[in-house]
């Protein structure tokens, strides 16, 4: 009979796995891609440019960021970020049916047993090519936070759960309900440079 | 030595580890296929911009990255100090957006074209302009789902 081949140690296996997951461990990037998600409009054409003007006035609310990082909402300055969040969130609720604020249009929303009022506000972003892009990232989020708000209150009046531990389906209901128009206005001077 | 080696009827044999291996390598095929390497080695300063309201991206595999800052030390006596964009390896300029996001598109199959996203990984300190005319380039190649990559603040 032929001499039997001895068992080969395979305890050292586990260390070389080891060792490669390590590698595998240290160069995975598990960090995840965050950020505020927008879209941009399309190019518009000579036709939409007319369509676009007869936006009623009381539905824009212009917010202005300078080239000194200064922030103006209609015709207010903004000195505290705070400030932005109340105007805004006020200028989507109007809560007096205040005539200078944007009005209400009832819809049928589907899901939702009884028709709401859903604001035609529009919140029209400009800047300065000279506005950090630090000011800028932080008026978007006052703005988000704004609408954030606003479904919030919506979403506390229908479910009494906030709009951000509601399930998929209701989430698209408050969405429909409390749109988020944010436009990124036409830049008005990029043909000077 | 005899008293080495006998075995005790009482005594807990010891645990058979022929297995361990097996389950290190299934951690490791993990990894291996969760894992994406970062493609491309950044040649700007970044620091994100903080922001309270950040959402995540639900699918990584469908963005692309389009990186504005000041280049760092090493490309400054080449590129200044002024704010570049970043396209793939190389500083590129605004005109170089449109190919950039028409090879980009082609790299993803059909169905998940419209799905792209567009991270722009700005540095806090960029001045708007060079971002308004990133973005103006994007609509006119008809990229508009975008995002302004940014770090989750504590509340």
């Amino acid at each position: 009979m032929a001499k039997k081949t001895p068992e080969i140690n395979g305890s050292s296996l586990a260390d070389i796995a080891f060792i490669a997951l390590i590698f595998f461990l240290m160069v995975t990037t598990m960090d995840q891609e965050q950020g505020l998600q927008r879209r941009l409009p399309p190019m518009p054409t000579d036709e939409q440019q007319v369509q676009d003007n007869k936006v009623n006035r009381r539905n824009i609310i212009q917010v202005k960021v300078s080239a000194q990082d200064r922030v103006f909402a209609g015709d207010e300055v903004i000195v505290e970020m705070s400030q932005l969040h109340d105007k805004i969130v006020e200028f989507l609720t109007n809560p007096t049916d205040d005539p200078n604020l944007p009005e209400k249009q009832e819809k049928e929303i589907e899901g939702l047993d009884h028709p709401c009022l859903v604001s035609k506000g529009v919140i029209s972003l400009q800047n300065d090519r000279g506005t950090s892009y630090s000011k800028y990232i932080e008026v978007q989020n006052e703005l988000v936070k704004a609408v954030n708000t606003v479904r919030d209150q919506f979403s506390m009046a229908e479910w009494g759960i906030k709009y951000s531990a509601l399930d998929e389906e209701r989430q698209d209901i408050v969405r429909e309900a409390v749109p988020q128009y944010i436009s990124e206005a036409e830049p008005k001077d990029t043909k000077r440079n | 030595m005899a008293k080495f080696i006998k075995k005790d009827k009482g005594d807990i044999p010891a645990i058979n580890t022929s297995s361990l291996p097996d389950i290190v390598f299934m951690i490791l095929m993990f990894f291996m296929v969760s894992t994406s390497m970062r493609q491309t080695d950044r040649m700007v300063t970044l620091t994100l911009p903080e922001a309270t309201e950040v959402a995540k991206l639900e699918r990584k595999d469908l963005s692309s990255y389009i990186y504005i800052g000041t280049p760092t030390r090493q490309y400054q006596a080449q590129y200044g100090t002024d704010s570049r964009i970043q396209l793939n390896d190389s500083f590129k300029t605004v005109k170089d957006i449109g190919d950039f996001v028409a090879v980009e598109r082609e790299a993803l199959s059909e169905a998940d074209r419209q799905f792209m996203t567009i991270s722009i990984k700005a540095d806090e300190n960029t001045r708007m302009g060079i971002i308004t005319d990133v973005k103006q380039e994007l609509r006119r190649c008809s990229a508009l789902k975008i995002m302004y990559s940014a770090r989750k603040a504590g509340k």
